[in-house]
């Protein structure tokens, strides 16, 4: 463990990927300090106008909104939209911090469950063998014959919109590659000597699994584990890209940028003149995912002794 | 085994089917939503399509529905739903084709001359390149092409067609329409404009549809190339004096590039959840484009038809795999 960790240190590349996850996690501690929310719930973006057109960094609030605010006895905590607003005056600043948020909240527990499911129903598939094994393991080809992307899809529109939804299509669709990899790995030490010992002394079946061989499998289903973070964070801002995943106006990196969709080709004479709309949410999603990929790709080179030098 | 998956498939989207009620799934049958209004029709439509039934007849019967094509009706397509699918297939497949063939043939190109010239330099490049490439999401790195190529530069507009085209080629009693995939139809009517206003529309979605692959197959191709050139066969072949060419080419290629089958089966994958978001970027007529605004609409018929064909191609899909990978190994084919 103290291994893998100083190599993770003192790699350059995944040294990168830590300092960038590091700022990303004070960033969504300290974003009630960065943002001061304005209404009760502060995952909903606040709009800076009611202008369809997107204006540029460093505008004001306008005048119409500030009365509103006024009226209903509300403190403004803030009035300059600092990397201007998206479509529909939405306030890109504010919907990048508390993004932060909820692109941590999905990447984190979907993986978790995903990981979860996988782990059970793999570990249980290699380890009883069998018909077992077969059946389990038919039902893990049934649901990898779907396109992640379109499955994910299909379900969150039939359950509706939200983050919550959103995260159950991920979870019901993501889970296969867990359960593929701890099958490989436990059908290989369930023949190591320790196994059969524990076997031989009457250790209950949950026990050796849970105890016995977990410890000694887990690790090629972390590093996955840490790779699938950026993948998941990935497909749910794709799904609110096409208008299927998180509600209009909550803060969501994917959101922010289908606001940027009708915009980005600039208005005739002014070609790229709406560039902040997209330019701010892409950099905060590729390097959300990147310092995820360095990290995990690192931690895949260290553990698998083939790999290294070659690659 | 084909079977077992197939039916596991289609039991599977039956299942997330049900998940929504009766009259949801009613209004996937009907054309006008006004006779949902009147609960007596309604209930007299649902008996008649058997849409209270217990859950394994009620299954039975979709599928029967499914196997004769009747998938109901497309309320954004505004057409029966198998007709919409056969309306925009073309329109997909053309992408998708000059979207795997130039990655596969130039990919493993690149990757095989990668590997012999084998240097640190690139190696870095190239595998920066790949995470990078993994980590720039589709819609990202597609609204960045279409930023430059339209945006900026005015070169490569979004569509499928100029309308000038578009008038020609759905309307003109001169223009037949062999294929459906219009660049191989203009060249088979020899209108070259045609064909070059449908080639200009085509890069960008091409472009932003196979960058992942391209540096993912480079990869492969390159790391397992570099496996295969160490082998002692390699070396003997090297020992005879058979010319550098002819022991890269014929000897060391064959066999390296049997690990870069299974990265087309991946390929399959990311294309068909591509096609969606490249689609929907560039405004491209096809089946991801319907799919993507049938979902925005609520429409759920569509979407559930769209996930059982693509799901269809993808299960498909990975038995030519399959089948392919026992031409290039003569080992698995003696299995």
């Amino acid at each position: 463990m103290n291994r893998i960790l100083r190599k993770l240190f003192s790699n350059a590349t995944s040294l990168v990927g830590i300092i960038l996850l590091a700022i990303f996690m004070l960033i969504a501690i300290l974003a009630p300090i960065i943002a001061p929310p304005f209404a009760d719930d502060p995952y909903i973006i606040p709009r800076m106008s009611w202008e369809i057109k997107p204006q540029p960094p460093g505008s004001l609030m306008s005048e119409d909104i500030r009365q509103i605010y006024e009226f209903t006895g509300r403190e403004i905590k803030y009035e300059k939209a600092i990397c201007g607003t998206a479509e529909g005056g939405y306030d890109i600043f504010y919907g990048l911090i508390w993004g932060t948020r909820t692109a941590f909240k999905i990447g984190i527990v979907t993986v978790f469950f995903s990981m979860l499911i996988g782990l059970i129903c793999g570990s249980i598939a290699a380890y009883f063998g069998g018909w077992i094994d077969e059946i389990l393991m038919r039902i893990t080809d049934i649901f990898l014959s779907f396109p992640f992307l379109v499955a994910a899809m299909v379900l969150t529109t039939i359950l509706g919109r939200g983050l919550d939804k959103v995260m159950i299509a991920l979870v019901v669709f993501g889970w296969m590659g867990y359960a593929r990899v701890i099958r490989g790995s436990i059908l290989s030490a369930k023949e190591e000597t320790y196994v059969i010992a524990a076997k031989a002394l009457g250790v209950k079946d949950s026990k050796i699994i849970w105890k016995h061989l977990l410890p000694n499998t887990i690790f090629p289903v972390l590093v996955q584990a840490s790779m699938n973070i950026g993948s998941m964070v990935i497909t749910a801002s794709a799904l609110s890209f096409l208008g299927v995943g998180a509600p209009v106006g909550y803060a969501d990196w994917g959101q922010m940028v289908s606001f940027a969709r009708n915009w980005i080709i600039g208005s005739p004479g002014n070609a790229g003149g709406y560039w902040y709309t997209v330019f701010y949410p892409g950099i905060f999603i590729v390097f959300f995912v990147l310092a995820w990929n360095l990290v995990g790709d690192t931690l895949r080179d260290i553990l698998d002794p083939r790999l290294r030098g070659e690659l | 085994m084909l079977p077992v998956i197939l039916f596991g498939v289609t039991f599977l989207i039956f299942c997330v089917f049900s998940l929504l009620s009766p009259m949801e799934r009613l209004a996937t049958y009907v054309r006008d939503p006004g006779t949902l209004k009147n609960p007596q029709s309604a209930a007299r439509l649902i008996s008649k399509y058997h849409l209270d039934d217990p859950f394994p007849l009620g299954y039975l019967n979709w599928l029967k529905r499914m196997a004769s094509f009747d998938l109901g009706w497309s309320q954004s397509a505004n057409q029966p739903i198998w007709e919409a699918i056969c309306q925009r297939f073309p329109a997909t497949l053309e992408l998708v084709l000059y979207s795997i063939i130039p990655v596969i043939l130039v990919g493993i190109w690149l990757g095989v001359i990668s590997a012999v010239h084998h240097n640190d330099m690139l190696d870095q490049t190239i595998r920066v390149t790949a995470i990078i490439g993994w980590s720039l999401p589709t819609f990202i790195f597609g609204l960045l092409v279409l930023f430059i190529f339209y945006g900026v530069l005015g070169w490569l507009p979004p569509g499928r067609l100029s309308s000038w085209a578009q008038d020609i080629v759905y309307t003109a009693q001169s223009f037949r329409n062999y294929t459906g995939l219009i660049t191989i139809d203009a060249l088979l009517n020899g209108n070259i404009s045609i064909f070059w206003d449908a080639v200009r529309h085509l890069i960008a979605p091409i472009i932003t549809l196979s960058y992942i692959n391209w540096a993912y197959l480079l990869r492969i191709t390159r790391s397992s190339m570099l496996e295969t050139l160490r082998k002692d066969y390699v070396r003997t072949a090297r020992s005879k004096g058979i010319e550098e060419n002819t022991v890269i080419h014929l000897h060391a290629k064959r066999n390296a590039l049997i690990p870069v089958t299974t990265v087309a089966g991946m390929m399959i994958i990311s294309m068909l959840g591509g096609v969606m978001i490249t689609e929907t970027i560039f405004n491209y007529p096809g089946l991801g484009f319907w799919a993507a605004s049938s979902a925005q609409q609520l429409d759920y018929g569509s979407v559930i038809s769209f996930a059982l064909l693509f799901a269809t191609i993808m299960v498909v899909g990975n038995l030519i795999v399959d089948i392919s990978y026992a031409l290039i190994d003569p080992r698995v084919r003696l299995e």
